[in-house]
């Protein structure tokens, strides 16, 4: 019998090394997986590279992993904690900054085969021409660039070559999650988790709410669980919205 | 096409008045993203005969008013993270199908603010080198909507001119504006070319010529 639920969520995720690329579902704290990014902490990870949207406002979720210095590169379209940004000019964590849209379809497409795929986001910018650092020295001098993007015109119009996103685990969080690992999200909080869910080759997803047989009708599964490998209980509801804002108008 | 910060003064439209312009430009069906600052002005001034449906990049097509206090749901953001409603018939898409609506040319206009907007159409608003970089959808927004309609005060906080030859901030896209509203005046690129298409009440041609560092013809 498939039982994909698990108990404990340290026993569960201690199979994830030092060093391993992790794509995480959410958008700021909204669908963030926070039980099982602060399981990672209390297993004292470290030297992660992190696929995400966002690092986030405060000191939660990937804000704490930041924190307590578990982070190597961070590959995400807006990092928003100013120590972040702290923590990147002075060499301590490297930024692969990327285009929301094509960071989502990168995730997509790894976890559906595809190695690659041309895009017109990004295309004349600093963020496809080899000249955005990726990193930086700690006597502040840049130690690397993103590197530069192979380009292709279609339809006259200049493309970006970006490549899909395969990564070592992925963490996501589910509104309701069955046995088979199939996977319902609520609302806005669905965002990146079904594609990050996709691009982990072994895939952890924490829910709300675990569904007994038949709870799910096979119409109302976003993600099916054939790309989840281990269901953990949440152990909080929808954390709080951050006290950040955006700027007013 | 002086720079000059000491142009004669001049009265143009508000920052609410620009966006009471470009709302009456949106037309019945039009699918709309609104960036911070002056877009966000705009959804009270849609014409009440109109219905525009909103889209958040974080993957919501049929956005409502931010919800009143106490009732937010922290499950339902907009992409500034702020706690929305949604309208009757809304619907939520994960995020690679959210900007495949943007890339896949079934958004009508994304609504942005500019740091410059050169008079070829280039846009610069993502990044202020020295700054803090962050993208976030802006670069899949104008490459991906069918219209990109800019939303700017016509000069910076020092006087200097933000409709230039050639943008010094690094590019979120090139080429890709098709409307500029401004508190002095309206413009549209169309053929590679930069058309001056109205002046806002009050606004002479010469308090614009003054403040804008690019070349454009009048089309009125």
């Amino acid at each position: 019998m498939i039982d994909k639920f698990r108990p404990e969520p340290a026993a569960a995720l201690a199979v994830i090394p030092n060093g391993a690329t992790v794509a995480v579902g959410g958008f700021g704290s909204s669908g963030r997986p926070d039980t099982l990014i602060d399981t990672l902490c209390d297993l004292d990870r470290r030297d992660l590279h992190v696929v995400v949207n966002n690092v986030g406002g405060d000191f939660t979720g990937i804000g704490r992993l930041l924190a307590e210095g578990r982070l190597r590169r961070v590959t995400c379209s807006f990092p928003v904690l100013t120590d972040f940004y702290d923590d990147y000019f002075a060499g301590r964590v490297e930024l692969e900054l990327i285009p929301q849209g094509t960071l989502a379809e990168r995730l997509r497409a790894g976890g559906a085969g595809i190695p690659a795929f041309y895009t017109p986001s990004g295309a004349g910018t600093m963020l496809a021409d080899g000249t955005f650092p990726l990193g930086y020295h700690a006597d502040g001098s840049v130690a690397a660039c993103m590197p530069e993007r192979e380009h292709r015109e279609f339809g006259g119009r200049e493309h970006v070559l970006e490549y899909g996103i395969v990564a070592d685990f992925a963490l996501v969080k589910a509104h309701k999650a069955d046995r088979r690992g199939n996977l319902r999200f609520r609302l806005s909080a669905r965002n990146f988790n079904p594609l990050a869910a996709m691009a982990g080759r072994h895939t952890f997803a924490e829910a709300e709410h675990l569904a007994g047989p038949g709870e799910l009708e096979p119409d109302d599964i976003h993600l099916p669980g054939v790309f989840v490998d281990e269901v953990l209980l949440s152990s909080a509801l929808s954390p709080k919205l951050p006290t950040i804002s955006r700027i007013s108008p | 096409m002086t720079q000059t910060a000491t142009a004669v003064p001049v009265s143009g439209r508000s920052r609410e008045g620009i966006a009471q312009r470009l709302a009456a430009d949106l037309r019945d069906g039009f699918v709309v993203n609104l960036g911070v600052g002056i877009p966000l002005l705009v959804p009270k001034f849609i014409p009440a005969d109109r219905e525009v449906i909103l889209h958040a990049e974080n993957g919501v097509l049929g956005m409502g008013p931010l919800a009143p206090a106490g009732q937010e749901d922290p499950d339902l953001t907009d992409a500034g993270k702020q706690a929305i409603t949604l309208v009757t018939g809304a619907a939520i898409v994960d995020s690679a199908t959210s900007f495949a609506i943007v890339r896949g040319g079934h958004l009508d206009v994304t609504v942005l603010g500019a740091l410059q907007v050169s008079g070829s159409g280039d846009l610069a608003n993502w990044y202020v080198p020295g700054r803090n970089p962050a993208v976030g959808g802006a670069m899949d927004l104008v490459a991906g909507a069918r219209e990109v309609w800019v939303t700017m005060e016509h000069v910076d906080r020092a006087g200097r001119p933000k409709i230039v030859e050639a943008c010094e901030f690094p590019l979120t896209g090139r080429g890709v504006v098709t409307r500029l509203y401004t508190d002095l005046a309206v413009f549209q690129f169309a053929d590679g070319e930069l058309r001056l298409t109205e002046y806002a009440p009050g606004v002479t041609p010469e308090a614009v010529r003054d403040r804008t560092a690019a070349p454009y013809v009048e089309d009125l």
